[in-house]
């Protein structure tokens, strides 16, 4: 057996295998699970993906948003169980594989077309 | 039981804790190991077992180790070979096989191995001197300058100098295993490991 073929075994029951495809400039919806005061309760964060990062088991997108006029960006690993599950509600129509532009960009100017 | 087990480092992954804790781990292939000698108060002065790892083929197996492996009852030639000390050699037995499942989930172990060979460095990579300005006008960068002051008029001895790093011997001290396989002989613990992958790596219950 590989080195890669044991790596990839050890961090294999840790993985989902019900994720969806999320790809840069699609809005998505994470169900974040929070842990207050020793209960549990289901955040919603909602936001434009401007990265996928790939690394197997590592493999997280970064998701921005504007809350209240401030810019909020949350990178979440698409793996982890603290992440109950991600939607994807629309699909962007972009031309690059990273997003960061938009960091500069505010109101109309900011928006990205649905792909269709 | 064993103290300790001989294993070989294979690389770095993550694994997700109950809480969805993230957390980098290890994975060493360690063991099987076979016992080859035990020595006892009585013949050698102290009571240890000396183990060997990694079967090879017996191109090079040398007519010594032929018979002092034969004499264990073990019939390939093991590459390592690494002694742990033992209170009493009562439950142990030549040719004996030791896996991964003297060990637990969650315990603590001292990883030894050889790390990383840097080769002739300089002061700043192998001290994490300061160095100098990159710009402004100067004209050294990396130089370790002052060896010391004008007063004794010579430099102390154990004096931080470029030189020799890495390639040594390392101990990194309680490590925690985070999950294991007996049945792959697969140990994963926290964070790093010292030396390259496919290094050997002594693992050890802390403080042993």
């Amino acid at each position: 057996m590989s080195k890669q073929a044991i790596l990839a075994s050890v961090a294999e029951p840790n993985l989902k295998s019900d994720l969806p495809v999320i790809k840069p400039g699609d809005t998505v919806r994470a169900h974040v699970k929070v842990r207050e005061g020793g209960k549990e309760r289901i955040q919603i964060f909602e936001g434009l993906a401007i990265a996928v990062k790939n690394g197997g088991i590592a493999k997280n997108v970064t998701l921005r948003k504007i809350s209240n006029g401030v810019g909020v960006e949350r990178t979440l690993l698409l793996h982890s169980p603290n992440v109950e599950k991600f939607e994807v509600l629309r699909h962007g129509k972009v031309r690059r594989a990273k997003l960061y532009y938009i960091r500069g960009k505010v109101g109309k100017a900011a928006r990205i077309a649905e792909k269709r | 039981m064993l103290s300790g087990i001989l294993g070989k480092k294979v690389g770095m992954t993550h694994v997700f804790t109950e809480e969805g804790k993230n957390i980098p781990v290890t994975v060493i292939q360690a063991g099987p190991v076979y016992v080859t000698q035990i020595k006892t108060v009585e013949t050698d002065g102290y009571n240890a077992i000396q183990v060997g790892y990694e079967e090879m083929s017996d191109k090079h197996l040398t007519f010594p180790k032929h018979g002092h492996l034969k004499k264990a009852g073990v019939t390939t030639n093991l590459r390592h070979m690494a002694e742990f000390r033992v209170d009493s050699t009562d439950g142990f037995e030549l040719g004996q096989e030791i896996k991964v499942d003297i060990f637990g989930e969650g315990e603590n172990v001292d990883l030894t191995a050889k790390s990383k060979g840097r080769g002739f460095a300089g002061g700043v990579k192998r001290h994490h001197f300061k160095g100098q300005h990159m710009t402004h006008g100067f004209m050294t960068h990396r130089r370790p300058n002052s060896s010391g002051a004008t007063g004794p008029q010579r430099v102390f001895k154990g004096t931080k100098k470029p030189g020799h790093m890495g390639d040594a011997q390392i101990t990194q001290t309680g490590s925690r295993i985070v999950g294991l396989d007996a049945e792959r002989n697969l140990i994963w613990v926290s964070g790093s490991v010292p030396g390259a992958p496919d290094g050997l790596v002594r693992v050890t219950k802390a403080g042993k």
